[in-house]
């Protein structure tokens, strides 16, 4: 076993191409846990913390690029809160503070939980992707870079590098459903994005398939059946039968943190909450 | 002669002095038993079944005894002495043998260089099994058809109690039936152990996190085949306990691979293991039917308890007895039948956790309540004061209540207390069910409120010959207090110095090492050791005061009964002497040791008739919670609560108790629970066994009801489980309250709600 500590980009590049089998580890918050759960046997172990092209932040015109090693804590109330109110609420309910310190976004997509929880909102948000290796960089939108549970498009000497996405002008905003009121595991949840712009609502769900699931069907009704120029508030039948879309989009399983039933049931009543938050 | 130079308040009893390692745990700097080491120690480790139920067919440890750094490999076999274990009844194995009867389950233990060597080992050891189907209902192991999974059986104890008048009716009959979740203790300080072999190998020293020194040193010895005072017991420092380090865990396993290798061996468990390693808290069903009068009172009660014990006996027997003891709760009641039972299954162990069954009797009970209220067109304050327990009344057992009884008391002072203030526009989403998560607002919310009372009996019953051993030693002004309680967090060290300087007049109060060179203290559990370890505190101190009085008298010409302590003065009530304590002991050793023992009880007899319990203790609670009834989430606002503590001791002190029990009540209303599924545990660590945070806790308003029990030595009863024990309920309670719905299962989830 080898650990590298790259200091710069292209070096961890080539370190990655060299050691297709390491583990990319960054605030450790995911890695460390499936190392004493012995879920995972560490084998090399590229370590991003000293990269600091991963940790920068850019802003052009009406895009954010986010470095992929910013910590939660950044989008939660520190220097980024201000770029995605979704992103920052769903920043929140992550863990710990200390965890909110160590984790970071690009783990979050590295591990592709179907419960991340920024992952909704960079559904929601249709964030792109930059995936770098030796041979260059490409961008893949959010929706072709979730492949399944723990599964994404990263190939094996790819580091995430960064995440785009653009400023939103409506509201934006991310609930989550768990046992406990903070540090709790997603059972549901959902971010919703309005764009009166263009005229549309994102709706993505987390915890309820085997990854984010974006409520496509449920979307184009809405857009279909409301005036979505405006944030004016929505009659309770357009909410309900949203809700009851998006429920039917959701493809939850019973485990031992709850029930399909349930989490099915949580998702619409968060969608209609969403949609009326948005629309007030 | 001295005059007094000090205006400072004294810590003696009834202030709420700091306790003595309370700014090490704050700064973390307190060495917890797994913070230990040893020169030239190795560490030791488990392996654990991962089947519920199963055959051994063979276990082939060749490839594993040969990686580099492991010393040793234990089973069944290497076990010198008495191959089980047991609290009560001595049948659990130190190492399975031939059958694995739950997950989890030793079955060898190993010793190496080092932690990783040990898991490569554990991983290396091959052990064939014929996995069996695990009996895991109440009702199969109830039923006479199934197999025995034991060669003790399947049913642990059945109880029955006939009381009164079998045939007794009222106006109304009230049916229900309720459902407890396994919870466990989820104390923070992992299982650890330090064993060192005598160096001639024919005795042990173990320093260990436990809850009861001496009868561990009892259980080891049995299994090393040594003699008692062979097996030398040191409390390691202890991170919580509620319960769960009174069994056996890894004590027998250190000693052993200790004495084989001949060095100091460290176990310590990890939070996943030691979801495994101790026992938990019982799950069961109740059913009960009350029939009451048209005006709602008490005429009899009738059901069933059934109690899942797991595959081992641990304590199920006695949790059961307190389970049943208990079922009427603090209420009137004449006429009941009633039976229990306690089972083995496949499923986890159970034992002691902190209400010891009187925590699932009481979930019943007080549902019953609120059932009755209804019935009767009664408030469930009404209804509860209707029919609440004074002193002199007797339980369904036939045994008077004689210990102090304020169950009225403590409702109305609870009743008294301020609710708090209604949800607005204002208030912070994050104090909304839901709390981080953002999901609920305003209009989302109902507000309920519940209630719950409970009586608990303190120490230990049914003919257990209970005692405490503490002795004192002054010499030149300083008290030196020695005992064997296990301090698991609850504060006694700080009571023990409390009580000596109040005795002795004495400022400075060293505590001795807590260790088995002392008769035993007992369990510190059953909300006992205030009133058994602080008896024998207080009487080998006043032991010393005498002996003081007397060596004062003798230099003054006085008689020492003209003696008393002021301050930390001794002054003569009929004369102008003075002298300060630490003068008066100067150059003096007085040693005294005192044991403390409580009444004696019975046993109960076919008919569950007997005065089983030393005394009782009782307390009211009031819960207020916001419930998003659409999602099924529950913030629990409020909780307040008068309890009947005897005397306060130390008023912070007690308050942690209260506020510490009222919060795992709270978990196991809401959110905590073993899940097990066919004898599997699918949730054994802190990311899905959810304990409350922070901002789950509630404000919590007290009113501690101070009537002093005679019996009891200090004046004051045990506080450490009534707190969790009506919590629970009232959650419930209230929730029922805010939803309408009749919610039968404890803890409550989301989709028992809303679905």
């Amino acid at each position: 076993m080898s650990i590298f500590s790259p200091r710069s980009l292209p070096e961890a590049l080539e370190i990655a191409n060299n050691h297709p089998t390491a583990r990319l580890l960054a605030g450790g918050t995911d890695t460390m846990v499936e190392i004493n759960f012995r879920h995972y046997e560490p084998t090399d172990i590229i370590s991003l913390r000293h990269v600091r092209e991963l940790q920068t932040f850019e802003q052009t015109g009406e895009v954010y690029r986010v470095g992929s090693a910013i910590p939660y804590r950044e989008f939660e109330n520190g220097s980024y809160a201000h770029i995605s109110q979704a992103l920052s609420e769903a920043a929140r309910t992550v863990g710990s503070p200390q965890i909110r310190a160590a984790g970071t976004i690009g783990g979050n997509l590295g591990t592709c939980s179907p419960a991340g929880d920024t992952l909704p909102v960079l559904s929601a948000l249709d964030a792109q992707i930059e995936l770098a290796s030796v041979n260059g960089t490409r961008v893949l939108s959010i929706h072709d870079f979730m492949l399944g549970v723990k599964r994404n498009a990263r190939a094996s000497n790819e580091i995430i590098t960064a995440i785009n996405f653009s400023k939103i002008d409506g509201y934006q905003g991310y609930a989550k459903v768990g046992v406990r009121n903070a540090m709790v595991i997603s059972i549901a949840s959902a971010c919703l994005v309005h764009d009166p712009k263009n005229q549309r609502v994102a709706i993505a769900l987390g915890a309820v398939g085997p990854t984010i699931i974006r409520c496509r069907e449920s979307e184009a009704w809405l857009s279909d059946n409301t005036d979505l120029s405006t944030n004016s508030p929505i009659s309770a039948d357009i909410t309900n039968e949203f809700a009851r879309r998006v429920s039917a989009e959701a493809r939850p399983i019973t485990d031992h943190r709850s029930t399909a039933e349930y989490r099915k049931h949580a998702v619409g009543v968060l969608a209609q909450r969403l949609l009326k938050r948005a629309m007030q | 002669m001295t005059t007094r130079t000090t205006n400072k308040q004294r810590d003696v009893l009834g202030v709420s002095a700091l306790r003595p390692d309370g700014i090490a745990k704050t700064q973390g700097t307190f060495s917890f038993s797994s913070d230990y080491t040893a020169d030239n120690m190795l560490w030791g480790a488990t392996l654990r079944s991962p089947h519920p139920y199963a055959r051994i067919i063979s276990i082939d440890i060749s490839a594993a005894i040969k990686i580099d750094g492991v010393e040793t490999i234990l089973v069944s076999g290497d076990v010198p002495g008495k191959l089980t274990y047991g609290l009560i009844a001595s049948d659990q194995p130190v190492f399975a043998s031939d059958y694995v009867r739950y997950m989890g389950e030793p079955i060898a233990a190993v010793a190496a260089d080092h932690p990783e060597t040990c898991r490569r080992a554990l991983d290396a050891i091959v052990v064939h099994y014929e996995v069996m189907a695990p009996l895991t209902s109440i009702e199969d192991a109830l039923n006479p058809n199934t197999p025995s999974i034991h060669p003790d059986g399947n049913v642990f104890r059945h109880q029955r109690i006939l009381h009164g008048d079998a045939n007794a009716t009222g106006d109304i009959i009230v049916e229900g039936e309720y459902e407890i979740g396994m919870q466990d203790q989820a104390f923070l300080g992992l299982e650890a152990a330090l064993a060192y072999p005598d160096s001639d190998g024919a005795g042990v020293e173990l320093v260990v996190a436990t809850q009861w020194l001496h009868e561990d040193q009892n259980q080891i010895a049995d299994c090393l085949a040594m003699p008692k005072e062979k097996v030398r017991l040191q409390l390691g420092g202890v991170g919580g306990a509620f319960g769960a380090r009174e069994d056996i865990s890894l004590q027998v396993h250190t000693c052993l691979l200790a004495l084989r290798t001949g060095r100091p061996v460290k176990m310590q468990y990890t939070r996943e293991e030691s979801f495994f390693g101790h026992v938990h808290r019982h799950p069961g069903v109740i059913a009960l039917k009350h029939h009451v009068t048209n005006e709602g009172r008490i005429v009899k009660i009738e059901g069933t308890m059934k109690l899942d014990g797991g595959a081992y006996a641990s304590t199920s027997s006695a949790v059961l007895i307190n389970g049943v003891t208990h079922i009427q709760g603090p209420y009137k009641c004449a006429n009941a039948v009633f039976d229990g039972y306690a089972v083995r299954t496949n499923n986890p162990p159970c034992g002691a956790m902190r209400g010891f069954g009187v925590v699932q009797a009481c979930f019943a009970h007080e549902g019953q309540m609120d059932k009755i209220a209804k019935a009767v067109g009664k408030s469930p304050v009404e209804v509860r004061l209707l029919n609440a327990m004074e002193k002199g009344d007797t339980l369904i057992t036939g045994q008077a209540v004689e210990s102090v009884a304020p169950v009225a008391r403590c409702i109305r002072e609870t009743d008294a207390l301020p609710m708090p203030e209604p949800l607005s526009h204002g208030s912070e989403i994050m104090e909304f069910p839901g709390g981080s998560g953002r999901t609920s607002e305003l209009h989302n919310i109902k507000r309920g409120i519940g209630w719950g009372v409970s009586i608990k009996n303190l120490m230990y019953s049914e003919g257990f010959d209970d005692s405490a051993e503490a002795r004192c030693t002054l010499a030149d002004g300083v008290a030196t207090i020695k005992f064997a309680t296990a301090e698991v967090g609850q504060g006694f060290v700080v009571l023990a110095q409390q009580i000596a300087r109040t005795v002795l007049g004495v400022d400075v109060v060293v505590l001795d090492r807590i260790d088995t060179e002392i008769g035993s203290a007992g369990s510190t559990s059953a909300s006992r050791q205030t009133w058994m370890s602080g008896g024998a505190v207080d009487g080998a101190c006043r032991l010393v005061r005498e002996r003081l009085f007397e060596h004062v008298a003798h230099t003054h010409g006085l008689d020492p009964l003209q003696l008393v302590i002021e301050d930390t003065d001794i002054v003569d009530t009929m004369g102008p002497l003075r002298v300060s304590v630490s003068e008066a002991s100067k150059g003096v050793k007085i040693v005294q040791t005192f044991l403390h023992q409580h009444r004696k009880t019975e046993e109960l007899d076919e008919n569950g008739q007997g005065n089983c319990h030393v005394a009782f203790a009782f307390v009211a609670h009031r819960a207020v919670v916001d419930v998003d009834v659409e999602l099924g989430l529950v913030k629990v606002v409020q909780i307040a609560t008068a309890q009947d503590v005897g005397r306060s001791l130390n008023p912070l002190a007690l308050l942690g108790q209260i506020e510490g029990g009222i919060a795992q009540g709270l978990g196991l209303a809401v959110m905590e629970e073993i899940i097990v599924q066919n004898g599997i545990v699918k949730n054994p660590s802190f990311t899905d066994y959810l304990l409350p945070t922070a901002l789950d806790a509630p404000d919590v308003l007290f009113i501690p009801i101070e009537e002093p029990d005679p019996q009891a030595p200090l004046g004051a009863k045990g506080v450490g489980e009534p707190p969790c024990i009506s919590v629970t309920p009232a959650i419930v309670a209230a929730i029922r309250d805010a939803t309408g719905v009749d919610l039968k299962r404890t803890p409550v989830r989301p989709q028992d709600i809303c679905l």
